[in-house]
């Protein structure tokens, strides 16, 4: 019974172990922060990209999509080399503390919230354009409107982001050291269960996480569906 | 929306400040996965702390990457086992002081029904020979980290002078998912033995080799050269050294036990 | 479509309805001709009805005259120093997706109304065309009609001096039809000209003081409403109020 990982999990739920608690509030902060300073930048970024025509905008577009796929330990080694006492950043004394599982996450998750947002913008400001032209709005005025508007899509683009950010674990692995009580999260702790062999508490954590996202997702899918009724 | 806004605004900056409360005096260290995953640090560091009122840190990897991270200038202190290298790492400068702290032992690990027979070895030389000559499965770390280093000494030791073929596996892992590869494809493998000890998911795995003194397994601890690194905390990463090498910490480190058995050796001189 | 000042009806009063000039305006799109050549002057105090067939080039001529789009070749001109304000309504209203009254308040704002008025003209102009119980409902959720009453109320905040309206009630019901012409008549008692398209003669006998008449892309007739539909003076639309089918 003990080797069984539901048993696992539901014994690390019900326990409310304290470590676990630290893991858990530990994964939210960073990969919520992240997401939050990614659609900041990001939202702003995709929208200027759909509204504005510049040389250069297609390619833009093509990166942006591309590096939606960057591969989390790739850009776990840019920030490791840039916040590296050797590197360019190291002044800032950041690498192995949470910051810096912030800044990796806000690197992977950025190109996915930007990609996403200009497509959602594109969609609606197809449809808005006229209106907008004959209300005589300029184009920066355009942005604020649109990216409201399109709210409940960006929602779901917010969720994807944050999927990205929870699942991942090369890039914090890298910058954040996996440092007990301090960087340690989630998935590095399942990372690091599973080179114990305690596979069935690795998998256990899993389960946690899973739930974890799940009820995060529930909410917002929630919240948006039911706001989205009322607003048609 | 707006209380929505404010909400999050409060959360973003509360969560500041957790993070900003955890800066008290601590000490990075970079050290080895079999460190790390047999539990020792989790048994002294809170003696330690006790003592002096220092956190340690630790960052976990190969020796290869600790090497990086301290030549980096990222850590304050380095604990690893390689001494042919930290040797070097003192000589080339990046370290002041580089002293023995304790040993483990590496241990020969392989399927139950040891289709090389190295039970019967005389020795590790033999040993590995053995399976080189069985062509039996063999998971290597490949990863160059202290454990790998000592690997590919002992193949050559028993003459073997470039392990190659489909029998010898270079997994690029850590002890730990290298031993989960290696039971779940029947192969031998070399594991620190603390690692061993601590592993849950042997299946058919069983320990068929130990003892022989070439399989000791040197730890050492090195202080960072003030000089190429000024901004390292040196004053706090001297006083975890000299700790280490005191009576205090050498005990703490002969008093952990997993499973009633000692898994490091104090030996400081 | 330049700046915005608080209306002052008075100033609408007597000044009259700015004059609209198309000069061997063509409009192509892949070297084929959609519209034009045609000239003509809006002038008189309208309701100026843009009728045709299908396909005519109606809604392209009301998008130069706005615009949205830019002629190939020929020149489109206001009377006056200035380009006039002006406002278009869809056939398909487009509204934001927020309430009723935060669409007005959003037109006002990106045209620069000092904050503390907006509230008060968009509740006065939501009371004007009968909305005021769905202020605060979505504009997404409300009826085609009252959609097209609130595109309406948009516009009137806005106090155009120039309001296009493209098939506005095309797909409406009856009641819904007579609220939007009963709105229509309100711009137009205001001093705006109106320029409108439509596909029903009825609803152009009631409204138009002039019609403009297209087909194949040229203007075919621009002549007071009373005289085309008494005795129209090209063939196009003498087929046309016949009930022929025109090209």
């Amino acid at each position: 019974m003990e080797n069984n990982a539901f048993y696992v999990a539901l014994t690390l739920l019900l326990n409310l172990d304290a470590s676990l608690f630290q893991i858990v509030a530990l994964s939210l902060q960073v990969s919520l922060l992240a997401v939050l300073i990614a659609a900041l930048l990001g939202f702003p970024l995709g929208a200027a990209v759909a509204i504005w025509r510049f040389p250069g905008r297609g390619g833009m577009t093509v990166v942006l999509n591309a590096l939606m796929g960057l591969p989390p330990v790739v850009a776990g080694l840019v920030v490791y080399l840039l916040l590296s006492r050797a590197g360019p950043l190291g002044e800032w004394g950041l690498l192995f503390t949470p910051g810096a599982m912030i800044l990796a996450q806000v690197v992977l998750v950025l190109p996915i919230l930007a990609a996403l947002s200009r497509q959602k913008v594109e969609e609606l400001l197809g449809e808005y354009r006229e209106q907008f032209v004959s209300l005589g709005m300029s184009s920066s005025r355009m942005m604020p409107t649109l990216l409201w508007d399109a709210r409940f899509a960006l929602l779901t683009v917010l969720l994807a982001g944050f999927g990205r950010a929870s699942a991942e674990v090369g890039a914090v692995m890298m910058v954040g050291g996996n440092i007990d009580g301090v960087t340690r999260v989630m998935t590095t702790s399942i990372v690091l269960e599973t080179g114990k062999g305690n596979l069935p508490l690795a998998l256990g954590l899993g389960i946690v996480l899973l739930t974890l996202v799940m009820l995060i997702n529930a909410g917002a899918y929630l919240v948006g569906e039911l706001t989205r009724r009322r607003v048609g | 929306m707006k209380k929505a806004l404010n909400l999050l605004l409060a959360g973003v900056v509360s969560m500041g400040m957790a993070f900003a409360a955890c800066a008290e005096d601590y000490i990075t260290l970079a050290s080895t996965t079999s460190t790390e995953n047999s539990g020792l640090f989790a048994s002294i560091l809170p003696k330690f702390k006790d003592t002096t009122g220092i956190q340690v840190r630790v960052v976990a990897v190969g020796t290869g990457q600790a090497f990086e991270i301290a030549r980096r200038g990222d850590a304050d202190s380095l604990l690893v086992h390689d001494t042919a290298g930290e040797k070097r790492f003192v000589e080339n400068g990046f370290a002041t002081e580089r002293a023995d702290v304790m040993y483990n032992d590496f241990v020969l690990i392989g399927p139950a029904d040891d289709p090389a027979n190295i039970r019967e070895a005389q020795s590790a030389a033999e040993a590995f020979a053995a399976i080189a000559d069985a062509e039996a499965p063999f998971a290597s770390r490949g990863d160059d980290s202290g454990t790998n280093r000592a690997e590919l000494r002992l193949w050559k030791n028993a003459g073997v002078d470039d392990p190659d073929g489909d029998w010898y596996r270079e997994l690029g892992s850590g002890m730990g998912p290298t031993l989960n590869t290696a039971a779940a494809m029947d192969a031998y493998v070399m594991s620190d033995r603390a690692t061993w000890v601590a592993f849950g998911n042997r299946q058919n795995l069983t320990l068929l080799f130990e003892g022989d003194e070439v399989l000791f397994n040197q730890y050492g601890s090195l202080l960072m050269s003030e000089e190429k690194h000024p901004h390292l905390k040196h004053d706090l990463a001297r006083k975890w050294h000299n700790w280490l090498l005191s009576e205090d910490g050498q005990q703490a480190i002969a008093d952990f036990k997993v499973n009633g058995q000692q898994l490091f050796f104090p030996n400081a001189k | 479509m330049t700046s915005f000042h608080v209306p002052q009806l008075a100033s609408f009063i007597l000044s009259p309805p700015p004059e609209l000039c198309f000069a061997d305006v063509t409009f192509s799109h892949e070297d084929k001709v959609l519209l034009g050549p045609c000239s003509f002057t809006l002038q008189g105090p309208g309701p100026t009805l843009v009728m045709g067939p299908n396909g005519a080039g109606k809604s392209l001529l009301l998008r130069l005259s706005h615009g949205l789009l830019f002629p190939t070749q020929g020149r489109i001109t206001w009377s006056g120093e200035v380009c006039p304000r002006q406002a278009m309504v869809f056939q398909h209203p487009v509204l934001l997706r927020r309430s009723a009254v935060a669409n007005l308040i959003h037109a006002l704002a990106v045209n620069n109304v000092p904050r503390r008025a907006r509230v008060k003209l968009a509740h006065d102009a939501l009371e004007r065309f009968g909305l005021t119980a769905c202020c605060n409902t979505p504009a997404r959720v409300l009826s085609g009609g009252e959609q097209q009453r609130l595109a309406l109320a948009r516009a009137w905040v806005l106090s155009p001096q120039v309001l296009f309206l493209d098939e506005p009630t095309s797909a409406l019901d009856p009641a819904a039809i007579k609220a939007v012409e009963a709105a229509v008549q309100e711009f137009h008692q205001r001093g705006t000209r109106i320029v409108m398209t439509t596909h029903d003669l009825h609803q152009a006998k009631r409204l138009a003081g002039d019609i403009l008449f297209l087909s194949g892309g040229k203007v075919r007739e621009h002549t007071p409403a009373e005289i085309f539909f008494d005795r129209p003076v090209s063939r196009e639309a003498q087929a046309y109020i016949a009930g022929e089918l025109v090209e």
